[in-house]
């Protein structure tokens, strides 16, 4: 096995959304030479996911509404902030300081004890083969792998034709595929109105947007001593658009409320809408069917803490990595920015990424980095209390409904091997059902695997995030990886 | 100055499909009509669900590599593309050589 | 105390045998090292010796006891999986080869069906095995079980007999009586007992300690790759012939030597990794990197599988590499079920038969056990990995 060299890199920036794109421009300009690392072929992460540069300039023939050919112009999906997207991106590019390292994919950390981990980078296409490896030794890690959606499962969940509400926005901006052309939207939180925009701009018809928190709760968390709001007004900027496209294409906002069944054969071709108890329980009787081809259903999100956990970094009861004031983990050299620090929307991550960059590069953070992010998190808060998801939704989960997608478990199964076995055992349970051990390693199921389970009182709750492999890899490309030296310093 | 776009062509199940330069491999079966291609453990059909290579549903085949998320994968000329099967037998063991 | 697979089999002896039997862990039952392995019931890596015999008890009771599950256990339990698959040991080097043959006629005179099998016959077995093996052993008594649901299994079995199950208690301390062990005190409260069984696999000199004796039972470190599902191409337990040495050695280094199989999932496994380092449990790329490489000396279609998954666990090591079991001469009432390294599965049940003969009829006791006692000679009482 070839001797593989570990650089060691003063900042190593891992994720190229907002967060770590600010972060890596604030060490740049703290003086630190950066490496930046991003799986997706172009910066950006998914808040600006954008065409490929290869569609970008050209003209296309009409769009495409998930196989019908849609007559008519494309409208421009929006894209807010782009400007500062491209401004952001082009310097970090043009800079000879900062290292861009597109289809990069982190693999897998070596904790260290009291310093940042080594780390081990594949360059390549996703799930690639013999891609190049790479491994980094940095002085200082900063993490900003983003969050990925919680979808609460229900029957007829797995039917195609559903999707989470991210799919509709990553299909629309990166593909301009529209997922179908009457399309119902629902779930929670504020994320669900921009995903109804970028639908009707791609020929869609959003037949509906379905919040599940009611009055009560959203009032809770938005109403509640409004003044503390003033600062992010600019951001009541960007909702109020997305408010104004649901009157300019008359779609309906519904709150307490959410799609209790999906109905279909080889596809969805209805939902079942029912109003929810503020518990989140379905009002019984009070079930409505509609005609849908398509519905994209997200409740929130959940940070991306495999790296993080793997680099020892303790994480706090939301599944988000703790930090101090200037974005530091608990590990020493470990930083993190961003949905991982806590969901809060891109204005928090900028300024995160920010503080967590200059911090990196060893300067003091900008006075306006703080000041940002304590009004934007005020505003996270708020997201969180009112939009918080509810124990009532395991009420509309039957025994038959699928909740590990991966190995097709269903609740009934989940919820009658706990009880034959009277095991309290996360672990256990996970190794009995298979639920959690597909693919995805229960990114998609895990919480829901949990809370199911959670009645008796799990024993070693929490251990979904512990991912040592970060990302799927090609056995061949993990025996490729040459041992890093052990005395490289 | 606005051109046409660059078409690729690949290869989907056997048959010849066209996409644009840059799509992903989702992209193309998506826009032509395809909503699921992959059958799950228990012989479900699936497609794109997370659409941001989290759920691991969408899997492809790609030039004979199994496992190829098709949502995150751009499509390159000549792509052989087949549809990935989950529910896989499961083995029989060492019945044939069971030696009691 | 241990809800791992040698305390369920032996609580479920004790329960049958109508005794009155306490489980505790300070954790989920099959919470440690019973999860953490493939389940094996192996022959193949048994010289001639006490743990061979063992292992063949255990094989024997497997078939008993899969029948007495049946109607012990509710409709509907999952299944334990239970497979003789049959293990195919290889060797690709001339050395490996020699190593492997010598090993093998000594097994063969001990007893353990050992077919040395010709290359045509080894690809019959295994078509995807590498062209370059130098020789080839096929052991048609190794077999498997899904470790997790048959510790389940035996704990459910357990409490069916009136056995309580107590999770999330842990042994704080001695009650001791007359320099006699009169049971422990916990964290949910005191428990007394006739007879204290430690079967805490990697962390019982903890639990020995706390109860005031020294264990030599220490951590040994190993790491497993997972693939994603795939159509079966693997079909017995296939093993480098390394796998012997590895085993036995007493160092310290990380040693790999290479285990493949297949699982009723569709997955492949591979293992196996051997390192002393305490409880250190951070997975290494470098230690992935020697699994992965090996794998593909025996698999090279392997290079394209996906790998979605890498745990650890830790064996319970003891130096002379024998389990520990019987009481303890230094404090009455202690009795031990543990040190079964990586064999606990294929050890477990008749770990706990010869434990029920040496607590309730001591007279009728096998002579076998005398090679496990805690007090061999050849067993130092000072691990030499030190304090634990």
């Amino acid at each position: 096995m070839a001797e593989q060299t570990v650089e060691q890199v003063p900042v190593l920036v891992v994720g190229g959304g907002p967060a770590g794109m600010a972060a890596a421009r604030a060490a740049r300009l703290g003086g630190a030479r950066v490496v930046l690392v991003e799986s997706g072929d172009d910066l950006g992460g998914q808040y600006w996911r954008h065409l490929p540069a290869e569609r970008q300039a050209a003209r296309e023939q009409g769009g495409r509404v998930a196989g019908r050919p849609h007559r008519g112009v494309h409208q421009d999906v929006p894209h807010p902030g782009w400007a500062r997207f491209r401004r952001m991106r082009d310097d970090l590019l043009r800079d000879a300081g900062c290292e861009v390292v597109l289809g990069g994919h982190v693999w897998s950390v070596d904790r260290r004890d009291g310093a940042p981990p080594l780390v081990h980078v594949l360059v390549g296409p996703p799930d690639g083969n013999g891609r190049q490896p790479r491994a980094f030794e940095p002085a200082a890690l900063v993490l900003a792998t983003g969050a990925h959606e919680r979808t609460l499962p229900f029957p007829g969940w797995d039917l195609p034709g559903v999707f989470t509400a991210g799919a509709a926005q990553a299909l629309a901006k990166g593909e301009r595929v529209a997922v179908g052309r009457r399309v119902l939207v629902a779930g929670s939180g504020p994320f669900l109105l921009p995903v109804a925009s970028s639908l009707v701009r791609t020929g869609a018809r959003v037949v509906g947007v379905v919040e599940a928190a009611g009055r009560a709760q959203l009032a809770r968390g938005w109403g509640s001593r409004p003044w503390r709001l003033l600062p992010a007004l600019a951001k009541g900027g960007e909702l109020a658009g997305y408010v104004r496209d649901l009157a300019a294409y008359r779609i309906p906002y519904r709150t307490g409320a959410a799609v209790v069944a999906a109905h279909g054969t080889d596809r969805v071709e209805a939902v079942t809408v029912a109003r929810l108890t503020p518990g989140w329980a379905p009002v019984p009787g009070s079930a409505r069917r509609i005609a849908v081809d398509a519905v994209c259903v997200g409740h929130g999100f959940v940070p991306r803490a495999e790296l993080a956990t793997s680099a020892g970094c303790a994480l706090g009861a939301d599944g988000s990595v703790v930090v101090d004031a200037g974005q530091r983990t608990s590990v020493p050299g470990v930083l993190t920015a961003g949905e991982l620090a806590g969901i809060g929307g891109v204005d928090l991550a900028l300024a995160e990424g920010e503080i967590a960059g200059s911090v990196a590069a060893g300067r003091a953070p900008s006075p306006a980095a703080v000041r940002t992010r304590s009004v934007f998190r005020e505003f996270a808060a708020r997201l969180a209390a009112a939009h918080e998801i509810r124990p009532g939704w395991q009420a509309w989960v039957d025994d038959h409904t699928i909740v590990c997608r991966c190995e097709d478990v269903t609740a009934g199964e989940l919820r009658s091997v706990a009880a034959l076995t009277g095991s309290r055992g996360l672990r256990s349970l996970k190794l009995t059902t298979r639920a959690g051990l597909g693919s995805c390693q229960g990114r998609t199921c895990g919480r829901s695997v949990e809370e199911i389970l959670g009645p008796a009182g799990l024993v070693d709750a929490g251990r979904t995030a512990r991912r040592p492999l970060a990302i799927p890899v090609r056995l061949g490309e993990i025996a490729a990886t040459a041992a890093a030296g052990e005395d490289v310093r | 100055m606005a051109s046409d776009a660059e078409t690729v062509r690949i290869e989907v199940a056997g048959e010849p499909v066209d996409g644009l330069a840059g799509q992903t491999i989702a992209g193309i079966l998506m826009a032509g009509g395809r909503l699921s291609w992959r059958r799950s453990r228990t012989g479900r059909p699936r497609g794109v669900f997370c659409g941001i290579g989290v759920c691991f549903d969408c899997l492809v085949v790609v030039n004979g590599l199994r496992d190829v998320r098709a949502c995150q994968r751009r499509a390159v000329d000549g792509d052989r593309v087949e549809f990935q099967r989950d529910d896989v037998a499961e083995h029989a063991g060492g019945q044939e050589d069971d030696h009691g | 105390m241990g809800a791992g697979i040698v305390g369920a089999a032996t609580a479920r002896v004790l329960a049958r045998a109508g005794c009155d039997v306490v489980v505790v862990d300070r954790g989920a039952t099959a919470g440690g090292t019973s999860a953490s392995g493939e389940g094996n019931i192996l022959v193949s890596d048994k010289g001639p010796g006490a743990e061979l015999l063992l292992t063949w008890r255990t094989l024997a009771a497997w078939a008993r006891v899969r029948e007495e599950l049946r109607d012990e256990l509710p409709a509907g339990f999952p299944d334990l999986e239970f497979d003789r698959k049959g293990g195919l040991v290889v060797a690709t080097s001339p050395e490996g080869a020699e190593a492997l043959l010598a090993f093998a006629r000594t097994q063969r005179a001990a007893g353990v069906r050992a077919e040395i099998v010709d290359d045509a016959r080894a690809h019959e077995l295994e078509p995807d095995l590498t062209p370059d093996l130098t020789s080839a052993v096929f052991y048609p008594e190794d077999a498997q079980v899904q470790p997790v649901v048959a510790t389940e299994a035996l704990l459910a079995a357990a409490r069916r007999h009136g056995a309580r199950v107590r999770q999330r208690v842990e042994v704080t301390g001695p009650l001791l009586a007359g320099g006699r062990l009169a049971g422990v005190r916990t964290t949910a409260g005191d428990l007394f007992a006739d007879a204290v069984v430690l079967a805490a696999g990697p962390w019982s000199a903890g639990v020995a300690e706390r109860l005031g004796v020294a264990l030599p039972v220490r951590p040994r470190r190993g790491t497993v790759l997972v693939t994603s599902r795939m159509p079966a191409r693997v079909r017995h337990k296939v093993y480098d012939a390394d796998y012997v040495g590895a085993v036995g050695s007493g160092s310290a280094d990380l040693q790999v030597s290479s285990v493949v199989e297949s699982t009723a999932a569709g997955t492949v496994l591979i293992g196996s990794s051997r390192e002393r380092r305490g409880f250190d449990d951070r997975i290494e790329a470098r230690v992935l990197a020697a699994l992965a490489a090996k794998a593909l000396v025996l698999f090279p279609f392997l290079a394209d599988a996906q790998v979605i998954r890498a745990y650890g666990g830790f064996r319970p090591y003891v130096p002379d590499h024998l389990p520990i079991i019987g009481a303890d001469p230094r404090l009455p009432g202690l009795w031990h079920a543990t040190g079964h390294e990586g064999a606990g599965i294929g050890l477990s049940l008749a770990t706990a038969d010869l434990l029920h003969d040496l607590i309730l009829a001591p007279e009728t006791a096998d002579p076998l056990a005398d090679a496990f006692r805690p007090d061999r000679p050849g067993l130092p009482q000072e691990h030499p990995d030190g304090a634990t």
